[in-house]
């Protein structure tokens, strides 16, 4: 006796609610009406209060006078600037400080960093214990600490410290010589920028001959040697057209020269070194999360040290390092916001901070500063989703 | 022939490869590089130490109740001493500090049964710290039932206002992360970009301008006449910004249980919260201990930046206390205090989350 496949009874259709895609449907029009509902509750409120308090919305208050200083602006700026002037400066203040906080959390992090791997117990622990002691102190703290505890406490004008009579630190700041060019420097850059085009050329042909014949030529020291050398040895035949402006002290102060802002130290130390903090944990994780038959790998082919470090564990590292690194970088550049506890005026401090009090338009202000960090972000995330991209193992 | 019929006892190690003598030529001066390097740390950390020593205990006061007391050339703790209630509790007056004292011993007995291992009935003791002392902590520190006397949230402050807004941050942005974060992996479009939109806005802007827009925004948002208490805007402002990190680090947690769970619980006829709620959160919530401690660490440091708009933390305090005209010029010791109890906190809660890392690791380390 042989079975019929039945057909497969048809019942009655099951009711809406057990249907998944008109579940998910009916779930995601909701969704949108309470977002919706939402927005109109809060949109319908601010309205009210603003008309309660006689503020009028809209961008017009970007073109009225601001009517206050600026302590460290990189472009021409007075109290007759208008507000979307004070914008600008806040954001290349913003930029100025972020850029060169970068860099030194760079450089102390991986110094840091690999000095904790150092098989030299003593120098090992110490780097642990920096990372440990900065990393655990909040950042507004350290930003305090530097302030107020350092910088605010140095001796006026008078009794500056002086390194050779040329550098000045007191509570006013940290003064520095600067250069003047005179007629005829035009040509270092010039030579600065051949050399480097000379040095590229250098490696792409350096690259070329390697893959070609395997020959290898030092082509990174020759094209420091070119970078460095050719504009010095222009520097020293047009005989040397630059003069040092030296900060002299007048009266109570000191005039000339580069003045950088104690708040700018303040803000510029705190950040770098607790940014560095978490830096050298990632450069750590990173060279470790390189498995060691890697490297006894390299040795069997009897590369010398400094090859398998260039050429195995580094490439394989930075893979595991840069996208923690940059997402620290985004840190600090969030994190350089804080400047407004301590008067740097950056971007949240001169517009989110005093525009913002002086002209009540808090919606427009806010949306603004948020606007420029998500940028900031968004421009950084997409860096990384291509640098991701292109440094990924390829995989069956 | 001799044969060896006894087994040879081991012999020691060769003297210059044990002991401590061994020890120091092998990690300290190994080589001409690691003696030169080794004795500039030896120089650094006297370069270091010695003036701190010399200024934090040799030549500090201790004792006293007025700056007179602070003669000596060292740190002047008294200073410290005498403003410690006020560090510790803001301006919350004197005779109710128990309630305080109260809620933070029951907290910490909450928190400790949870981490340590050993102990049962760690579900029921999770509920009753996420939503039981939430309450039990309203009802203490606020007051205005069962006979305690209000005490209005002005007088909030130092390391008590610190705690509890990193523990509200946390309580109030765990629920809310957990939905974006199952929201993110959602089928359906419209949740998931929402969800997307959401998290990686509070994730690109700073935390001061989410406080600025708590506190500046917020009143504008609500229907004319109702005024936002400043600490509940504070709460707003921190739970939004920390459900987003809270929502990232789950959806890290989610992504690393298999597929095959929640398959297997869907062929069992479970429906989604079911397969969320039973199978695939309690596995992923365990796994995500170590990370949730980590943003928990970095929302207690950030709880400082609450100063910025006029609540006294920890910070706050000992940064308003600088500026009493009776106690100027102890700067130092008032930042090195605070940094001090900060460091504390967060060490530890770094090093319980390591090791948690290394307790779960275990079982799937190849």
């Amino acid at each position: 006796m042989s079975v019929r496949p039945q057909p497969h009874p048809v019942g009655p259709k099951p009711p809406f609610w057990r249907d998944r895609a008109k579940r998910a449907l009916i779930f995601q029009v909701l969704l949108i009406a309470a977002v919706a509902a939402f927005l109109l509750y809060i949109i319908g409120n601010t309205q009210a209060n603003l008309a309660a308090r006689g503020i009028t919305t809209g961008f017009g208050f970007l073109t009225n006078t601001a009517g206050f200083g600026i302590v460290q602006s990189l472009i021409d700026y007075s109290s007759q600037s208008t507000y979307g002037r004070t914008f600008v400066v806040g954001l290349l203040n913003t930029l100025l400080v972020s850029a060169l906080g970068v860099l030194a959390a760079t450089i102390i992090g991986f110094t840091v960093g690999i000095a904790r791997l150092s098989p030299n117990w003593l120098i090992a622990r110490l780097a642990n214990a920096y990372i440990e002691i900065f990393r655990n102190i909040p950042l507004l703290l350290q930003i305090f600490f530097w302030y107020f505890a350092v910088l605010r406490t140095l001796p006026s004008a008078r009794d500056s410290l002086s390194l050779g009579e040329v550098f000045f630190l007191n509570v006013r700041g940290l003064y520095l010589p600067e250069p003047l060019f005179e007629s005829g420097f035009g040509l270092i850059p010039l030579t600065l920028g051949i050399a480097v085009a000379a040095s590229i050329a250098l490696v792409v042909w350096n690259k070329r001959r390697h893959e070609a014949t395997g020959k290898r030529f030092p082509a990174g020291w020759f094209s420091l040697a070119l970078i460095l050398g050719l504009p010095l040895l222009v520097l020293v035949a047009t005989g040397v057209p630059v003069t040092w402006d030296v900060p002299q002290l007048t009266g109570f102060n000191f005039r000339g020269g580069i003045t950088i802002i104690p708040e700018f130290l303040a803000l510029w130390l705190a950040l770098s070194i607790y940014t560095a903090s978490f830096i050298a944990e990632i450069v750590r994780s990173g060279i470790q999360a390189i498995s060691h038959g890697q490297t006894e790998a390299a040795q069997a082919l009897s590369l010398p040290r400094n090859l398998v470090l260039r050429l195995v564990v580094v490439p394989q590292a930075m893979r595991v390092i840069i996208p923690p690194l940059t997402s620290q970088y985004l840190n600090l550049i969030k994190n350089s916001s804080l400047a407004t506890a301590i008067g740097y005026p950056d971007l949240v401090s001169v517009f989110a901070g005093t525009t913002l009090n002086q002209t009540g338009q808090a919606i427009e202000v806010i949306a603004m500063t948020m606007a420029v960090y998500l940028t900031i972000s968004l421009l950084v995330s997409m860096f990384m989703n291509w640098f991701n991209a292109r440094v990924a193992l390829v995989e069956r | 022939m001799t044969i060896q019929e006894k087994m040879l006892e081991a012999r020691p190690a060769p003297k210059s490869t044990v002991g401590p003598v061994a020890w120091l030529r092998a990690n300290l001066f190994s080589g001409p590089v690691n003696t030169v390097f080794t004795l500039l740390g030896l120089y650094l950390l006297y370069l270091l130490l010695t003036p701190t020593i010399q200024w934090a205990f040799i030549n500090a006061d201790w004792i006293g109740t007025s700056r007179d007391d602070c003669s000596r050339e060292g740190a002047c703790w008294v200073f410290v001493n005498a403003r410690l209630g006020q560090f510790i509790y803001g301006l919350y007056p004197g005779s109710e500090i128990w309630r305080v004292n109260l809620t933070f011993a029951t907290f910490a007995g909450l928190i400790a049964w949870l981490a340590i291992p050993r102990l049962p009935y760690k579900r029921w003791v999770a509920v009753a710290t996420l939503v039981g002392f939430p309450v039990l902590a309203y009802f203490l520190l606020y007051g205005g039932h069962f006979g305690l006397r209000v005490v209005e949230t002005h007088r909030w402050g130092g390391l008590m206002l610190t705690l509890v807004l990193a523990v509200v941050g946390m309580v109030g942005a765990l629920p809310i992360g957990i939905m974006l974060a199952l929201g993110r992996r959602s089928q359906m479009p419209i949740v998931k970009s929402f969800c997307v939109v959401f998290i990686e806005f509070w994730r690109g802007v700073p935390l001061i301008t989410v406080l600025f827009m708590a506190s500046v925004m917020l009143p504008l948002f609500m229907p004319t006449g109702v005024s936002v208490d400043r600490l509940i805007r504070a709460f707003i402002g921190i739970t939004l910004f920390q459900s987003a990190y809270m929502a990232e680090v789950i959806r890290g947690g989610l992504q690393a249980i298999p597929r095959g769970q929640e398959e297997a619980a869907a062929a069992l006829g479970m429906g989604y919260w079911k397969r969320m709620g039973l199978i695939v959160l309690p596995q992923a919530l365990k796994m995500m201990i170590p990370g949730i401690v980590n943003t928990f660490i970095s929302l207690f440091k950030d709880t400082t930046l609450v100063m910025i708009i006029g609540l006294f933390d920890l910070l706050g305090i000992v940064q308003a206390a600088l500026s009493d005209s009776r106690w100027l010029g102890f700067a130092l010791e008032g930042y090195v205090f605070a940094a001090f109890v900060f460091w504390v906190f967060c060490f530890s809660m770094s090093r319980y989350s390591q090791y948690l890392e290394r307790k779960l690791h275990t079982g799937h380390k190849r």
